[in-house]
């Protein structure tokens, strides 16, 4: 496995400070069983699936709880044994914000017991069929922007390389850092299962430079998997080189354009997690059960990564985490950039649930007394899309959605760098994000707008023309009055002619 | 249980204006003290009396327009546009002369377009010119620098507030006995008059490189201006092109005719050259934009204060450039936008 330091700089972004010694000073805390689930329906990017439990069902461990129907879709399964106790509408952290969506709530028994592996648990040859069992195995990216696997190792364009992410830049995550410490091989496995998939020239790992551990162990793993498209990039530790349009860009040197995905131009991002669900599928027929959390911040008793079955409230794992510690000050899912405060802890780890910092007071921004903007341009060097955030500012206050467009409104990130290094507390990145509700209203009126100003442009060309030829009819009716029987038969052939024209017409019309 | 939320990012932010300001004062305290070494209080002086007016002339304004005062008199940009003020002006000189400069700077440069951030000329600059201006007689009474002249005599700190306060010297002093012009001063008229640049450089006012004290006082702004790009408060582009600017046509004229063109090391350490490079360019409301909209506007008063010291009628010309190039910014900024990611 060739290990490399890419070239290239990042565009924009900071270094901040890591906070993650705490959680990483320890193996990943195993063997958690929660006394309740609660899993929603929805925890991917696409429509949601439809419960096949009801109820006082017994569910036993690994079961389909919930089918994806949908082709980007994927299923989800009861994490441990226990009975559905209700499934209702309940508040889910999803991928921006909290959401009001339908859970299947399950009463845990503490047994534990496992499904029996059935009959079809050997991986299929055919791809169609690879895609399906990774469907139905609940695989989703687990990086945090939960994009059903399935469907983005379906894509059709062809692929130049697979890029494994192990970079997690943002403070306090470190889920994938231990992961890539424990479980290296089980990585490497899973981004080659990926590669035969997608038949991708190339795998490149990124993995930034402060994990000397896990780029030691994943080194190891690609060694000895033999594999010679294996590459392993080294990246600077600077917050947000993880993106995955960032990352593309300082891989390949290529820039995702604007409102497309990576894929389509040829690269797919899969973060390292994804990868290890994806080879415990192929390998141990197990869909996706639990996910690593890291549980940081100096509000619990013993920050670590823990091993958490999907659907665990967030309080039980607190709990097994030795509980609170000191005056908490906020509730955090996500890392400290782009995570967001959550009003409570009885929501549930979902598929995306990557971190849950509790906050103390010290470790959280306090002071949201907003200053003039000095117009220092820190915002525009750290803004890894090259936008000037302060220009934004200022179309986004005077609402100027024509500047807002050619100032790259929706090019943001939300990454969150310019905010953090205003020197002015200017709260840029959620003015971003209320002007891009704003601005998408504003666009869907306008086209809405111009859409019926068409409609009715064409109505009235169609009552103008009618009207015309309606005159027209009355006039000629006059004047053949007024002439012999033969010219009278002329007059109402012709007539016929023209009724039978507009019956065509109006038809053609319709 | 349940917890307060607030918007995302969570990370404290890592900079503030009051601190960035706090460090231009640090960065400035070298070249200070080394002013008032070489030629007395007067600078002390002065940049008393132009920080209470500046801070009054803040407070007045912010009540008439009936802001809140609290924020941006503790911000400390009243003070750092005092202290570029003084160093600007001569050390002996009437207690109205900064007096009125900061008033102008305040009043006219920053509040009239609307205050902090949104004043388009470098209001230090628009002070300093309004006094070139309108007092210029006051403005080129500039005394030598200790040890800079055979006949030197030092005003201690009581003749220097003496004169600030009531514009009269000691009895064995008269103010044209005392005054001299400066090294600039000197090279543009001598040039102008057929000396070569050898002959008016072997004057008792020049030093090393440019003139004597000058050096001194320049090499702490540089070593403040280092510091500041240490600490990440200013950044390259600005100063590192107005130096280029200023410097590259004075190397080449200087290197094609050694008699009628000073050198690039006196440009270098004469007059505002470093103070303007580090300190009053890098000011980023008035500055463009963008890294590569810096690049040009350093450029542009680096050529431009050339310019004026070489053909113009000043003998520096730093202030009129950076407010020359004030004016340019908007222009600047409308080209040099930068390449949005994933965009054509």
């Amino acid at each position: 496995m060739l290990e490399y330091t890419p070239d290239r700089r990042p565009t924009g972004g900071l270094r901040l400070p890591a906070h993650k010694e705490a959680s990483t000073a320890q193996p990943i805390a195993r063997g958690f069983v929660p006394r309740r689930l609660i899993l929603a329906l929805q925890q991917h990017q696409g429509p949601a699936t439809t419960p096949v439990v009801s109820p006082g069902d017994r569910v036993l461990k690994g079961q389909v709880v919930a089918r994806a129907r949908a082709l980007r879709s994927a299923a989800v399964h009861a994490s441990t044994s226990g009975h559905v106790r209700a499934i209702e509408d309940r508040l889910v952290p999803s991928v921006h914000a909290v959401h009001r969506t339908r859970c299947i709530v399950i009463d845990a028994d503490g047994e534990d017991e496992p499904l029996a592996p059935g009959k079809s648990a050997r991986w299929p040859k055919d791809p169609e069929r690879q895609l399906k069992r990774i469907r139905d195995g609940g695989i989703v990216g687990l990086g945090g922007g939960v994009f059903p696997t399935a469907e983005k190792l379906g894509i059709h364009t062809p692929c130049k390389a697979l890029i494994i992410n192990g970079v997690e830049c943002e403070p306090y995550i470190s889920c994938d850092d231990v992961l890539m410490r424990e479980e290296a091989e089980g990585i490497i496995d899973g981004a080659l299962i990926m590669r035969d998939i997608l038949s991708a020239p190339e795998c490149i790992v990124a993995i930034e430079r402060d994990k000397p551990q896990a780029i030691e162990a994943i080194l190891e793993a690609g060694r000895a998997s033999g594999d010679t498209a294996l590459k392993l990039a080294d990246i600077p530790t600077i917050y947000p080189t993880g993106g995955e349009r960032q990352l593309v860009e300082m891989l390949t040197g290529e820039e995702v354009p604007s409102t497309h995905y990576p894929s389509e131009i040829g690269y797919i991002c899969q973060n390292v997690g994804t990868a290890f669900a994806l080879h415990r599928l192929v390998r141990a027929g197990q869909p996706l059960l639990s996910r690593i959390v890291t549980v940081a911040g100096d509000g619990v008793a013993r920050p670590q990564n823990v091993d958490t079955p999907i659907g665990t409230p967030i309080s039980e794992l607190i709990e097994f985490c030795g509980g609170y510690r000191g005056e908490v000050d906020r509730l955090i899912v996500g890392g400290s950039m782009m995570g967001y405060a959550l009003p409570n802890d009885e929501m549930p780890i979902t598929k995306g649930g990557n971190c849950i910092i509790v906050a103390a007071r010290s470790e959280v921004r306090q002071d949201f007394s907003e200053r003039y903007c000095i117009r220092c341009g820190n915002c525009g060097t750290a803004c890894p899309a090259r936008l000037l955030p302060q220009e934004l500012l200022r179309a986004a206050r005077s609402d100027d959605h024509e500047m807002l467009d050619e100032f790259g409104l929706t090019d943001c990130i939300e990454c969150g760098c310019c905010d953090v290094i205003c020197p002015s507390q200017i709260p840029l990145t959620e003015v971003f994000r209320n002007a891009k509700f704003a601005h998408a209203r504003y666009q869907r009126q306008h086209v809405f707008s111009a859409e019926t100003q068409q409609r009715y442009q064409r109505h009235r060309e169609r009552q103008r023309a009618d009207a015309r030829r309606g005159k027209d009819l009355q006039d000629n009716l006059r004047h053949e009055v007024e002439t012999d029987e033969a010219a009278k038969q002329r007059a109402i052939e012709a007539a016929i002619k023209r009724a039978r024209q507009r019956r065509s017409h109006d038809a053609d019309r319709d | 249980m349940k917890f307060a939320v607030a918007p995302g990012p969570h990370t404290a932010p890592i900079a503030s204006v009051s601190l960035t300001m706090r460090r231009v004062l640090y960065a400035l305290t070298p070249a200070a003290l080394a002013h008032v070494w070489f030629f007395g209080s007067g600078f002390a002086i002065n940049f008393f009396v132009a920080a209470v007016t500046a801070l009054v002339a803040e407070a007045a304004v912010l009540k008439l327009r009936r802001r809140p005062t609290r924020v941006p008199l503790r911000d400390g940009s009243a003070i750092v546009t005092a202290a570029l003020l003084a160093f600007a002006i001569p050390p002996l000189t009437p207690w109205w002369i900064p007096a009125f400069g900061a008033a102008a700077a305040i009043v006219v440069a920053k509040h009239m377009y609307g205050g902090l951030g949104r004043n388009l000329f470098n209001p230090a600059m628009v002070g300093y010119v309004v006094l070139l201006v309108s007092f210029p007689a006051e403005l080129t009474q500039w005394i030598p620098p200790r040890m800079g002249d055979l006949d030197y005599q030092h005003l201690g700190f009581l003749a220097h507030l003496v004169y600030s306060l009531t514009s009269t010297l000691p009895p064995d002093f008269t103010i044209d006995a005392l005054t001299r012009a400066t090294p600039l001063d000197l090279v543009k008229e001598g040039l102008r008059s057929a000396q070569t640049y050898t002959e008016i450089r072997a004057g008792s006012l020049f030093g090393g490189v440019a003139g004597r004290g000058w050096e001194w006082i320049n090499s702490f702004i540089a070593l403040g201006g280092l510091y500041l790009l240490y600490t990440g408060t200013i950044r390259w582009h600005i100063p590192i092109m107005l130096l280029a600017g200023l410097l590259v046509p004075a190397t080449l004229l200087w290197l094609i005719d050694a008699d009628s063109f000073a050198t690039p090391g006196f440009h270098l350490f004469s007059g505002a050259t470093l103070l303007g490079a580090f300190f009053i360019a890098t000011d980023p409301v008035s500055a463009a934009e963008s890294d590569r909209g810096r690049l040009i506007y350093g450029a542009g008063i680096g050529l431009l204060t050339y310019c004026i010291r070489t053909w113009g009628g000043y003998p520096d010309g730093m202030a009129f450039s950076v407010l020359l190039m004030n004016s340019a910014v908007p222009l600047i900024d409308r080209y040099t936008r930068p390449r949005i990611y994933g965009r054509d």
